[in-house]
């Protein structure tokens, strides 16, 4: 029975459960029991028990959800992913985390992820590497790969992560389910462990787009903690596209060729989409973003700055890990960051620090905020031709783990196709568009500020046409 | 690109202790990663604005009313070392 | 010494100013004083991971009003910026401030020109166990959050101050504007007003910039003049024997008296200011500038022309007055009760003071209170009150009691309260003047010394002193001086 049920989509137990089909406790245990039981590392914390009630009127029909680790889940570990805050329980909420259970979708875990959401493998937790589902020697892609590999596995119904550089986007693209990256400001920050504050964003990792649009539309909205969140135009719509006539899909050489550094594997899956979304009435035609090729400097840049303001309250006095508490005060504060920060974000807290250093900040900091105009420009005149821009959502499948572990360069790389996004704020989506050597590959549709709705649908079109029914095999 | 003596800069403005093998790896990370980075600095930007807000939105102000404050144990629950009803730490130097 | 005319002191002053709301710049803890320690916390204020800062719009209107008072430019759109450094007492490891988009540039007060105004918030409070509780000899230290977040104004003077008087003079004046504002507590031995001073001197005349140095933890405005006269004297003896003034930090020490440099700044600090991406542009919409235009009361500045033009006071004694808000606001309730006292009493006021009482010769006599009460003391708070001072000031001007008994009534007044009518009974002060009561008392003063009276006749007028003199001892002081010159010179010209 408890097959059964986790193979029912989240939109579907949730309507279960409304009519009384379903009982959400049950639901729930079966899913509890799966998400203790995970061999992938997806978790850092199961709930140790089923609720004792679990609202069934709610319009997310008690369907619960796994959140990625840095939300602030009160009195439940929110560690980031990382040892500087094991075992950290926090004293309140994430306004998205509430927003969902008030909805009706109560904590089933939490998720692990790259080292405060650093990272596209999941390789830099610092609780051990997720293992993805389709293949255990291969990494579920980042920093969202805990999400990723238990939707993908079936130990979640529904999951939540975030994307600052394509951290929902690609693990879900190399775990074979769909991810989405809200429009900048939509989804409240408040309670989100912050990595780069003007790039975060929280958003929905699913089995499919109906499931993404459901979840999605009860995450959004004006938060008053939270200054840089809007009120969402207009509610998330349904998705129910059976076609995409009228719609023009705009592809990007700079981000879609061999020359752009995309595998063959994925280049074709991307090729046959494209003529699958042509049988369905698109026009699609190639477009330009000349500074595309300078997003991912621009983003390693940018981000890292910020995140070295952001991890700076990392100190050892109010929280956290503290080493040598009985030395100097510089050297308590040096000791504790050495000792609980990871390789990778020792590098981006260089990266970043040295970016805004003096002397330094015009011609790194200040110039990647300059091309970041230059690529919001870009994508706005490309939307006056197209309604989407269409990628593949990474340049490959999922790598085998440590395979980029020495070089953060070729590790940077990942994000090739997923960071010029989030640079311009707007919203992304990614869903599986088939398989290249028996491993899932991600396509990316992108369209303009608040078309979150318009994309769902036209990504709903596409998951139609397509038809993926991977799914990696089950333990 | 970065030497070692910048590496070791960074590191005490970022409060970093870096063991020596550290210090030499980043140098020659990050100086890899800088000099990808720096293919930007070809672009011809002049006139170009910063972004330093992408969305479109200024203003976001908060009514000067009072909300409920965490009990002061709550406040300390996570502190590492709880003294005189505050956070303790080492004397700074100065 | 400060005074030495070959080098000319050049000094800015940098203020820190906490604003009187009710919550926090970016969160709604409630400002507290006093209180125990972490009584006032939240996610926000504490640092805690994913936590985030919202703008508090009172702070905003505060900012506004001040720029406004400075006659600064105010920006319609301002940045908040991220301050990057690591203490204890900085919960983020960054202060939210702002740089070089302030919200207010340009402006001045009185005669120094305003360089910028900013919203920033302020640091928690670092306490130190060990003996006095200073920093140097302390093992542990530890943080109370109270404070944290507290809305400051910070506000940066141009170099336009020239010696130790004057900046505290100026500091004074900005002190009284910012009180009349109502934005702000301004008490120096609370922290609700700070400064730092920046100091350099250079030769009389050069219209070089000397190097300066920082002035630190002045708390108190005697304290403020004296750490600035003592760098300035310590600069000219590093300039007069050859030695350069070096860029530094200096603390001054209360218990000491004086300054010292801050130790272990082995780095300058490099802030690596960015903008806030958690906080988006400040907007000064022209309805939040005309609602802190409305609330702006009447200011220093106006209010000393206004004792000028309309109570006929000097500009010197206007500009005492409107510049220390507490002699201002003394002085216009003595003038307000005695007015109203007329009202009530027809000619006379109720307590007996005939008509209403002359502005300049009650403005004449808060000198001499505040002589009495001493400069630091609040002639409100003084056992002397408003109306008993008018009334003192109106019985001097209608000749009932001469001015030099009427000092010694308000010494008494000062000392044991009371109405000066009763004293002045009591104490049998009542003024002479009358012919027939001084004629008698001039004469014996002529006869007591033939030598002056001879040198008055001769015309030598300063010869009259000792024998003025005579007649106040000889009258206690009851006589009017006036009154006694005019009958010595009468006398002395009839006896020969």
């Amino acid at each position: 029975m408890s097959g059964e049920l986790v193979e029912l989509t989240a939109t579907a137990a949730a309507e279960r459960v409304r009519v009384g089909e379903l009982d959400p406790r049950e639901l729930f245990e079966a899913y509890r029991e799966r998400a203790a039981a995970d061999h992938l590392n997806a978790f850092t914390w199961v709930a140790d028990a089923t609720p004792a009630t679990v609202a069934s009127d709610g319009p997310l029909g008690g369907v619960p959800v796994a959140v990625k680790d840095l939300f602030c889940t009160r009195g439940v570990p929110s560690q980031a992913g990382s040892r500087i805050l094991e075992g950290y329980r926090p004293p309140y909420t994430a306004t998205v985390v509430a927003k969902l259970a008030r909805a009706g979708a109560p904590l089933l875990g939490k998720t692990n992820q790259d080292e405060f959401a650093m990272g596209s493998s999941n390789e830099n937790s610092g609780f051990g590497p997720v293992l993805n589902p389709w293949d255990r020697g291969r990494v579920p892609g980042g920093s969202s790969g805990g999400s990723a590999a238990a939707v993908a596995a079936g130990l979640a119904p529904w999951a939540i992560g975030t994307d600052t550089g394509g951290s929902i986007r690609q693990p879900a693209a190399l775990c074979g389910i769909v991810g989405l990256k809200p429009t900048y400001g939509a989804c409240s920050r408040y309670g989100m462990i912050a990595f780069a504050s003007s790039l975060d964003q929280a958003g929905p990792l699913t089995r499919d787009v109906t499931d993404a649009a459901l979840l999605l539309r009860h995450m959004v909205g004006h938060d008053p903690c939270d200054a840089t969140s809007v009120e969402f135009p207009g509610e998330i719509a349904t998705p129910r596209a059976e076609h995409l006539r009228g719609i023009r899909l705009g592809v990007p050489e700079e981000l879609t060729t061999a020359g752009a550094g995309v595998e063959p594997g994925v280049r074709d899956s991307f090729e046959a989409t494209l003529a699958l979304a042509e049988a369905l009435g698109a026009v699609v035609e190639p477009c330009r973003l000349p500074h595309a090729p300078h997003a991912l400097s621009a983003y390693y840049l940018i981000a890292p700055a910020e995140a070295s303001a952001n991890l700076a309250r990392f100190d050892g006095v109010r929280y956290g890990l503290r080493v040598d508490g009985d030395a100097d005060l510089i050297s308590m504060y040096s000791r504790t960051r050495a000792a609980g920060f990871g390789a990778e974000v020792k590098r981006r807290i260089m990266l970043g620090t040295y970016a805004l250093s003096s002397g330094y900040y015009d011609a790194y900091y200040g110039t990647a905020q300059k091309v970041r105009t230059k690529i919001s420009e870009d994508f706005k005149a490309a939307f006056e031709r197209f309604d989407f821009i269409v990628t593949p959502t990474s340049p490959w499948t999922a790598f085998e783990l440590g395979a980029k572990a020495d070089d953060p360069l070729a590790m940077y790389l990942n994000d090739f196709c997923t960071v010029p996004m989030p640079l311009a704020g707007i919203p992304a989506i990614s869903i599986p568009s088939g398989l290249a050597g028996g491993l899932p590959v991600g396509l990316q549709l992108t369209g303009p500020a608040f078309s979150e709705s318009r994309l769902l649908d036209t990504a709903y079109a596409l998951e139609r046409a397509i038809g993926f029914d991977g799914r990696p095999a089950r333990r | 690109m970065l030497d070692r003596d910048q590496v070791l800069h960074v590191a005490r403005l970022a409060r970093l202790e870096l063991t020596n093998d550290e210090v030499e790896r980043l140098a020659a990370e990050l100086s890899k990663v800088l000099d990808h980075i720096e293919k930007i600095s070809e672009l011809d930007l002049s006139g170009v604005p910063a972004t330093s807000h992408v969305l479109d939105v200024v203003g976001a102000l908060r009514a000067d009313e009072p909300m409920p404050c965490l009990s002061p144990e709550a406040a300390l629950a996570s502190a590492p070392e709880p003294l005189e009803g505050g956070f303790g730490v080492p004397s700074p130097a100065t | 010494m400060s005074d030495d005319k070959r080098y000319e002191p050049v000094i800015g002053l940098e203020i820190h100013v906490q604003l009187r709301t009710r919550t926090k710049m970016f969160c709604g803890c409630p400002l507290s004083f006093g209180d125990p320690p972490n009584v006032h916390t939240c996610p926000v204020c504490l640092g805690l991971p994913g936590s985030l800062p919202v703008v508090n719009a009172r702070a905003v209107h505060f900012g506004v009003m001040i720029g406004l008072a400075l006659g600064s430019e105010i920006a319609e759109r301002s940045l908040f910026h991220r301050k990057n450094y690591f203490y204890p007492d900085l919960p983020k490891g960054y202060q939210i401030s702002q740089y070089d988009v302030p919200l207010c540039r340009g402006g001045r007060l009185g005669e120094v020109r305003i360089h910028r105004v900013h919203l920033e918030e302020d640091a928690a409070k670092l306490n130190h166990l060990g003996e006095s509780g200073r920093i140097h000899g302390a093992d542990r230290s530890w943080v109370d959050f109270n404070r944290g977040g507290t809305p400051l104004v910070e506000i940066v003077t141009e170099p336009d101050i020239h010696s130790p008087e004057q900046a505290r003079e100026w500091l004074t004046l900005l002190r009284t504007t910012l009180r009349t504002l109502g934005v702000s507590d301004v008490d120096m031995s609370q922290g609700s007003l700070r400064c730092d001073a920046n100091v350099s001197i250079r030769p009389t005349g050069s219209g070089e910039l000397g190097t300066k140095t920082e002035l630190k933890n002045m708390n108190s405005f005697r304290f403020l003049e004296k750490g600035v006269r003592a760098e300035i004297e310590r600069q000219v003896g590093l300039l007069e024997s050859g030695e350069p003034v070096v860029q530094e930090t200096l603390h001054f020490d209360p218990t000491l008296g004086r300054l010292t440099p801050l130790r272990s700044k082995e780095e300058a600090h490099d802030y690596r200011y960015f903008p806030e991406p958690d906080l988006v542009p400040l907007l000064v919409t022209e309805e939040l500038r005309a609602g802190a235009a409305a609330e702006i009361p009447e200011l220093p500045a106006e209010r000393a022309g206004r004792f000028e033009r309309e109570l006929g006071l000097s500009p010197d004694r206007a500009r005492d007055f409107a510049f220390r808000a507490e002699l201002g606001d003394y002085f216009e309730q003595a003038l307000a009760e005695a007015a109203a006292a007329v009202a009530g009493d027809g000619a006379r006021g109720a307590n007996g003071a005939p008509g209403a009482v002359d502005p300049v010769e009650l403005a004449n006599w808060i000198p001499q209170l505040v002589e009495r009460i001493g400069s630091e003391t609040d002639p409100a708070d003084s056992k002397v009150a408003p109306s008993s001072l008018a009334t003192l000031a109106a019985m001097v001007k209608a000749k009932e009691v001469s001015r030099e008994a009427a000092r010694d009534v308000l010494t008494r007044l000062v000392r044991e309260g009371g109405d000066p009518r009763a004293v002045v009974q009591r104490e049998g002060l009542g003024a002479l003047s009358g012919e027939h009561q001084l004629v008698e008392v001039v004469d014996r003063a002529i006869a007591s010394d033939p030598a002056a009276a001879e040198q008055l006749r001769t015309g030598n007028m300063k010869a009259i002193g000792p024998l003025v003199g005579y007649v106040m001892r000889e009258t206690k002081g009851r006589a009017d001086g006036k009154e006694v010159a005019r009958l010595i010179r009468e006398r002395v010209n009839t006896r020969s």
